[in-house]
């Protein structure tokens, strides 16, 4: 165990965990942000998407002891009042159905719209293709991606 | 206007606040733990004082009302479309409603097992009628209360929008108002309900009640539950189906490794229990690791070193409902090449006889022409992204459980036998589900993570990995079926013949289309028994008999010359008009009219340049449905650019809720029919997770999805299965068209093998 000091959604934190520990597990287990969701574990379906310095990364595979001293984002951190352009789109378009994966979808969605303001229907898929829907409402994703990004 | 008797149990009209457990205790809930914070979503101030009017709903003294939904919610939008049929027959604007989870309390609800259940897509069709009778019920007590105070008769009292009028006197007062009196007014035996005519939220979308909180990361899920002083429990199962422990080898280190609090074995069934029909369960003796954090237990769980024994043979009587039957478990490590093996020696005998019109054999003798094809498909894993998990507080003789579950009620007696404890001495709160599928109606996990709690004297959250989650599974079995049909030298069809069979169950619908519609007409069945799991998944044995059948009439249609819609409907007019048969599962014209829908919606017959069509229809779960598909080659996949669906469920309760249903069930066929796919070796599943089991993803999903409902006032039926079935069908069918070449075998396309 060893103390790690953390800047998550803004608030510095600190966490007394394991240096392997997976940023997931320090969110959920540590500080109670339970809205990142394990799904997988291998980086292999983007439930547990985050953004570390505004960049989608899977927290699954990321080590608490890469993420010291880095600005990370939740999705209880991308927006004070749940009203992000992404969030926003999603409620317009009534996206969710069992809405395990959305948090890990808004994530890569609203990562993708900072670095890119309108992308094309390619970048989009792109950008969200490791993101799995067992649900599937990928057409809904996308047309709230468009949404968003015309409000952007 | 319909009178109708509250059916209702007494019982289940008893105050909330009287019952020791049940809806009114939730302590999860976000509704009732954090008022505050639900005053800002949903912008309405909470009242100071409730009054319980009946199971489903409370008022406010200020007007507000907050409707329970009864059955636990997967993503079908229970919690949004039940109690808007509540609120419409309360007469209560929309904006004024707040939802709560109810927690499984067979006398609230009645009619356990499945009182409280979502599968079968039976869950606004079992509840349509109790649902409104709550709500109708409930406003003829507000009027009852309002003709009591104003000395005036019950008749002359109308209502609107959560106001009582009465317009000769010019009084009115808001149903808070009258909530307090309208409390203590006994229950109507007979209520009048609306006409569909006079529906104003029944009909209307409406957006996801919980939509805010899915999107803000709020806790709701079996994973996110929380407990003072609650310890994370894993499980180690056995490598292989066929298998079962012997020996934990390392428990004294594994106990000692950081953050770990203990690791025994566990053994979910006693030995002389006799399982229920859902306990269905392949690893009943597991190691159980439980310690301070996920990451640790997780560490903890992969340092346990286990002997593993073979299973023997076995022979149970599981109880079905009241009814017993014979299940035989064979030993030894199964192969998917030797299943395969297995039912093509099956097929090539005689099958078990279900269904027989006319003389078909006779007529095969005569035929000009006998057209054959065989269908297979292999186990699929439900892969809920939530993986099972459950939390458990099991105390002396008291269990507080909560998680993710279709069927409370299907459980509970098998915990209650299992603890020795009554079943009124154990709670269950019903968590938001993250998928269900059908795999969460089998809850061993649940029994798991109360032996867990049990043993280590803690509360526990039992969670497993995805690994866990897909190696353990009860699975969509693999299936085979064999169509053959019979032509004379017109080119008519005199005979039909379907042989079908799997591992371990059947998958035929002997009654149903096209039974009903030709003469002469053969079923046949077999099954070949087996020690890997099996149960429901999406729509159970139509997700597989939907796309042979509906294949195998593609390709009749093209040897007769006939349009695969016109070919149906022929074959539906028969059915109707002079059906064979005593028994035939389906409304020929209700068939037909979504294929009609779908025809007229998709443009059928225009032809596109560069895009080829597939069309199927079926019948599953009381709702028709009909696609038209439309794909293109790109760089030698598949892309679909189109799928038109048309649907025929009665009354559409939440149109936009239910059209994402169908989008969903659209996705989810083209990704399963394309790349669905568990094999086994040696007992061993061959995936474990993602990067070995390919679900579709957001490129690989249809452009544009369009869906039709045929519009009538019948009462609601199912949307969660009927329109993922037929897609593997007009997939199969667009496929041909695009390539050239018939797909008889599921996954059409394998691990790195593109179409060519």
């Amino acid at each position: 165990m060893a103390l790690f000091n953390l800047t998550i959604n803004g608030k510095k934190q600190q966490v007394d965990v394991g240096p392997s520990t997976p940023m997931l597990w320090v969110l959920r287990d540590h500080l109670n942000l339970v809205g990142t969701k394990y799904g997988c574990g291998i980086a292999a379906c983007g439930a547990c998407t985050i953004h570390l310095e505004g960049t989608a990364t899977r927290s699954c595979q990321l080590p608490v002891s890469a993420a010291e001293g880095k600005n990370i984002t939740s999705i209880e951190g991308l927006s004070e009042n749940g009203d992000h352009p992404v969030q926003q789109a999603w409620l317009e378009h009534d996206v969710p159905q069992c809405g395990y994966c959305q948090a890990g979808q808004i994530m890569s969605a609203s990562a993708l719209l900072e670095a890119n303001p309108n992308p094309s229907d390619a970048e989009i898929e792109n950008a969200m293709d490791g993101n799995i829907c067992r649900c599937g409402t990928y057409t809904r994703i996308k047309a709230a991606i468009k949404t968003a990004a015309q409000v952007k | 206007m319909t009178l109708v008797k509250t059916t209702f149990d007494r019982r289940s009209f008893l105050k909330a606040t009287a019952l020791s457990g049940g809806g009114m205790m939730l302590g999860f809930s976000w509704m009732s733990s954090c008022q505050p914070a639900l005053e800002q979503e949903t912008g309405l101030t909470m009242p100071d004082e409730w009054f319980d009017i009946n199971s489903y709903l409370k008022i406010g003294n200020n007007g507000v009302v907050s409707i329970f939904s009864p059955n636990p919610e997967f993503g079908q939008n229970v919690k949004t479309s039940m109690p808007m049929i509540v609120a419409d027959e309360l007469d209560i604007d929309w904006k004024n409603v707040v939802v709560e989870q109810a927690a499984y309390s067979p006398e609230q609800f009645p009619g356990a097992p499945f009182g409280q259940f979502t599968g079968g897509s039976r869950g606004i069709m079992s509840k349509w009628q109790p649902l409104r009778v709550a709500g109708a019920s409930a406003k003829h007590m507000l009027k009852q209360a309002a003709a009591q105070t104003w000395q005036v008769p019950v008749e002359e009292i109308t209502t609107e929008a959560g106001v009582l009028h009465h317009e000769i006197s010019g009084k009115s007062a808001g149903y808070g108002e009258m909530a307090s009196a309208a409390a203590q007014i006994s229950v109507p035996e007979e209520v009048e309900l609306k006409e569909p005519k006079d529906f104003k939220i029944i009909g209307h979308s409406k957006k996801n009640v919980e939509g805010k909180n899915i999107v803000t990361g709020k806790p709701m899920f079996g994973v996110d539950y929380q407990k003072e002083g609650m310890l994370i429990a894993m499980v180690v199962m056995p490598p292989a189906f066929g298998m079962t422990l012997k020996s934990i080898e390392n428990a004294e280190e594994v106990r000692s490794m950081p953050g770990i609090k203990d690791v025994f074995p566990i053994k979910t069934y006693q030995d002389d229990y006799k399982q229920g029909y859902f306990d269905t369960n392949a690893f009943p003796e597991l190691v159980a690791v439980v310690g301070n954090s996920t990451w640790e237990t997780m560490k903890a769980k992969k340092a346990i070193k286990a002997e593993w024994e073979p299973i023997k043979s076995s022979d149970n009587v599981i109880n079905r409902f009241g009814t017993d039957i014979n299940v035989h478990t064979p030993a030894g490590l199964e192969n998917t090449s030797d299943h395969n093996t297995q039912m093509r020696a099956l097929m090539a005998k005689p099958g078990k006889i279900a269904r027989r019109d006319g003389d078909p054999e006779g007529a095969f003798k005569k035929a000009a022409k006998i057209i054959e094809r065989s269908y297979s498909a292999p186990y699929l894993a439900h892969n809920c992204m939530e993986p099972m998990n459950f939390f458990a507080d099991v105390k002396g003789d008291k269990a507080h459980m909560a998680g993710p579950l279709q069927g409370p009620g299907l459980i509970e007696p098998t915990l209650a036998a299992r603890l020795d404890i009554p079943e009124e001495s154990i709670e269950i709160e019903m968590t938001r589900m993250g998928g269900g599928f059908g795999r969460r109606a089998y809850s061993h996990h649940m029994v798991e993570a109360a032996l867990i709690s049990q043993k280590v004297n803690a509360p526990v959250k039992l969670m497993y990995t995805r690994e866990d989650d897909m190696t353990n599974g009860i699975y969509r079995p693999t299936y085979t079926a064999t169509y053959r049909a019979a032509l004379d030298e017109n080119n008519n069809l005199l005979a039909f013949h379907v042989k079908a069979g799997g591992v371990p169950e059947s998958p035929l619908f002997a009654n149903r289309f096209p039974a009903g519609a030709i003469d002469n007409y053969l079923a046949e069945e077999f099954s070949i028994d087996s020690n890997i799991t099996i149960g429901a998944f999406r729509a159970p044995r139509s997700n597989f008999m939907a796309g042979a059948e509906q294949s195998f009439l593609d390709e009749l249609s093209e040897e007769m010359g006939k349009d695969p819609i016109e070919f149906r409907l022929e074959l539906l007019k028969r059915a109707g008009d002079d059906p064979v048969g005593q028994t035939n599962d389906y409304d020929a014209a209700r068939y037909a009219g979504v294929l009609e829908l779908v025809r007229k919606n998709s443009s059928w017959g225009q032809t596109t340049s560069d895009s080829h069509r597939g069309v199927a229809a079926y019948f599953c779960h009381n709702t028709y449905a009909a696609h038209v598909l439309d794909l293109k080659i790109v760089n030698g996949k598949p892309l679909v650019q189109k799928v038109t669906c048309a649907l025929d469920c009665g009354i559409v309760v939440n149109p936009d809720a239910a059209t994402n249903m169908a989008e969903g069930a659209i996705v989810d066929g083209i990704g399963n029919a394309l790349y669905g796919e568990l094999t086994f070796k040696d007992g061993v599943p061959q995936k474990n997770n993602f990067h070995q089991y390919r679900m579709i993803r957001m490129s690989e999903a249809p452009r544009d999805i369009e869906v039709h409902f045929v519009q009538n006032e019948i009462d609601p039926t199912g949307m969660g299965e009927p329109p993922f079935p037929p897609i593997f069908g007009a997939l199969a069918n667009a496929l041909y068209r695009a390539t050239g070449r018939r797909h008889y075998s599921q996954p059409f396309i394998g691990e790195g093998i593109s179409l060519g």
